[in-house]
């Protein structure tokens, strides 16, 4: 199988969205504005099916996220369904609704790793932004166990207007909490985040600030901690290598089945997901009509078309080119040359404290 | 770069694991969310890192199993490797 003559890639990453149920309500969430209901959800079996196949295809780390992971009662099975397919297991979770016992099972099943959200290092400014009373000391403290099991622990920071003036405070949470890895993470508009662009925008003065501080905490406490950032996109002149180019490296198996090649892809309209309830894995990778939908560079039109970028950065982010450009074939309107990026510059300028619009289902 | 001597036992540490995957095209070095494709080299090195050899131990053993390579360069790439490795919170040294 080939696209564009060459040879059609392995993935490397699954991200199983096991639920959207989740008890907090983020104004960041990435999840859609549509959520799953758990009726729909997928059962134990076919989530061990999804992964052998995935194993099968060539992944070999699956993501398992949600919404919160932690609200299926079966999530131990699915961690070691994960295991027992070879696949490097990483839990991705706010920690609430977690328990202790949950955890130490969750690890004597073979977990691989462990990933926490917290929303600010100062408590009551989480709590806030997570729309739940009392989450960041659950946090903490889910996080203390993680470490006390001896998993590895990544501490992820969503970055906005609210909380970016802590970006050194957040590393040293991360750091006191036994974490070997923290990511910074500048809010991406999309879902429910885009809902919220205004209220969480930072100032291009903030956003310049936290790069220059996250440069000096990598240098600061290198070997102690390793900091990952994820860039402000709509601040930057370049657009990012969304998912690393649409369907070469990963996919998303959503609540109810549907695969996409990125979390954020039911956006665009006219996209054909297939379903893992009808189609193996290996199918969807190799022939559904949305993962071939932007494959290759036949897709691309100016300025993409001819750019010397458009094997490194892929024309960037597809959906963004729809949400902003009006047009998923359109180049990333991040990218300084694209004829729309003085429109990412304007959204950037608009920051209005006005309440959160909290998720909810 | 770390300091290492040779009577340190690396290990890889729990999360950190080496596997090999055809579909990959050989050798990984799976770790939290990032995945390190190993030569052939690094993953002879990286195989010997269960915590049980000491750093000197590894050196030998690897120089006995790429005879004709000099002591000295395999104690140089071993180092490398796994100082980096320590650096990013990937290899424990005990």
């Amino acid at each position: 199988m080939t696209t564009n003559g060459t040879a059609l890639p392995a993935p490397l990453g699954l991200l199983a969205e096991l639920t959207h149920r989740c008890p907090l309500g983020c104004p960041y969430c990435s999840n859609p504005l549509a959520l799953d209901k758990r009726d729909d959800e997928l059962d134990t079996a076919t989530w061990g099916r999804v992964f052998k196949e995935a194993a099968a295809l060539g992944v070999l780390q699956v993501h398992l996220s949600g919404g919160e992971p932690a609200a299926r009662r079966d999530l131990v099975d699915i961690v070691r369904a994960a295991r027992d397919s070879g696949l490097y297991g990483n839990l991705i979770t706010s920690a609430v609704g977690l328990t202790t016992q949950t955890l130490t099972a969750l690890a004597d099943a073979g977990l691989d790793h462990v990933q926490i959200s917290i929303q600010d290092s100062e408590e009551a400014s989480a709590d806030h932004i997570a729309g739940y009373d009392g989450a960041s000391k659950r946090k903490r403290a889910l996080a203390a166990e993680v470490v006390k099991l001896g998993l590895p622990l990544t501490v992820n920071m969503v970055v906005h207007r609210a909380n970016i003036a802590r970006v050194a405070e957040m590393v040293d949470l991360a750091l006191s909490l036994g974490a070997t890895r923290v990511e910074i993470a500048h809010v991406q508009y999309y879902g429910w985040a885009l809902k919220n662009r205004a209220a969480l925008m930072p100032t291009r003065a903030q956003v310049e600030r936290a790069v220059t501080q996250v440069e000096a905490l990598r240098e600061a406490h290198r070997g102690r901690i390793v900091i990952d950032a994820v860039v402000p996109d709509y601040y930057a002149r370049f657009p990012k290598p969304c998912v690393g180019g649409w369907g070469r490296r990963s996919l998303n198996v959503t609540p109810a089945g549907k695969v996409l090649p990125c979390h954020a892809a039911e956006v665009i309209p006219g996209l054909e997901f297939w379903n893992v309830r009808e189609h193996s894995l290996a199918e969807i990778w190799r022939s559904s009509p949305a993962f071939n939908a932007f494959r290759g560079s036949d897709w691309m039109q100016e300025p993409c078309r001819s750019c010397a970028m458009k094997e490194k950065d892929f024309g960037g982010c597809r959906c963004q080119a729809f949400l902003i450009a009006g047009d998923a074939r359109a180049a990333d309107p991040v990218c300084h040359l694209s004829p729309q990026h003085g429109l990412v510059q304007e959204l950037a300028g608009v920051a209005i404290d006005e309440p959160y619009r909290y998720r909810h289902s | 770069m770390t300091e290492i001597a040779d009577t340190a036992r690396p290990k890889l540490p729990r999360g950190v694991r080496l596997t090999h995957n055809e579909a990959q095209g050989g050798w990984l070095l799976l770790a939290p969310e990032r995945v390190f494709k190993a030569d052939a080299v690094s993953a002879e090195i990286l195989k010997r890192c269960t915590g049980e050899a000491s750093l000197a131990e590894i050196v030998d053993d690897l120089a006995k199993a790429f005879a004709g390579a000099p002591r000295e360069r395999i104690h140089a790439d071993v180092l490398t490797l796994i100082g980096g490795l320590v650096e990013k919170r990937l290899m424990e040294v005990g």
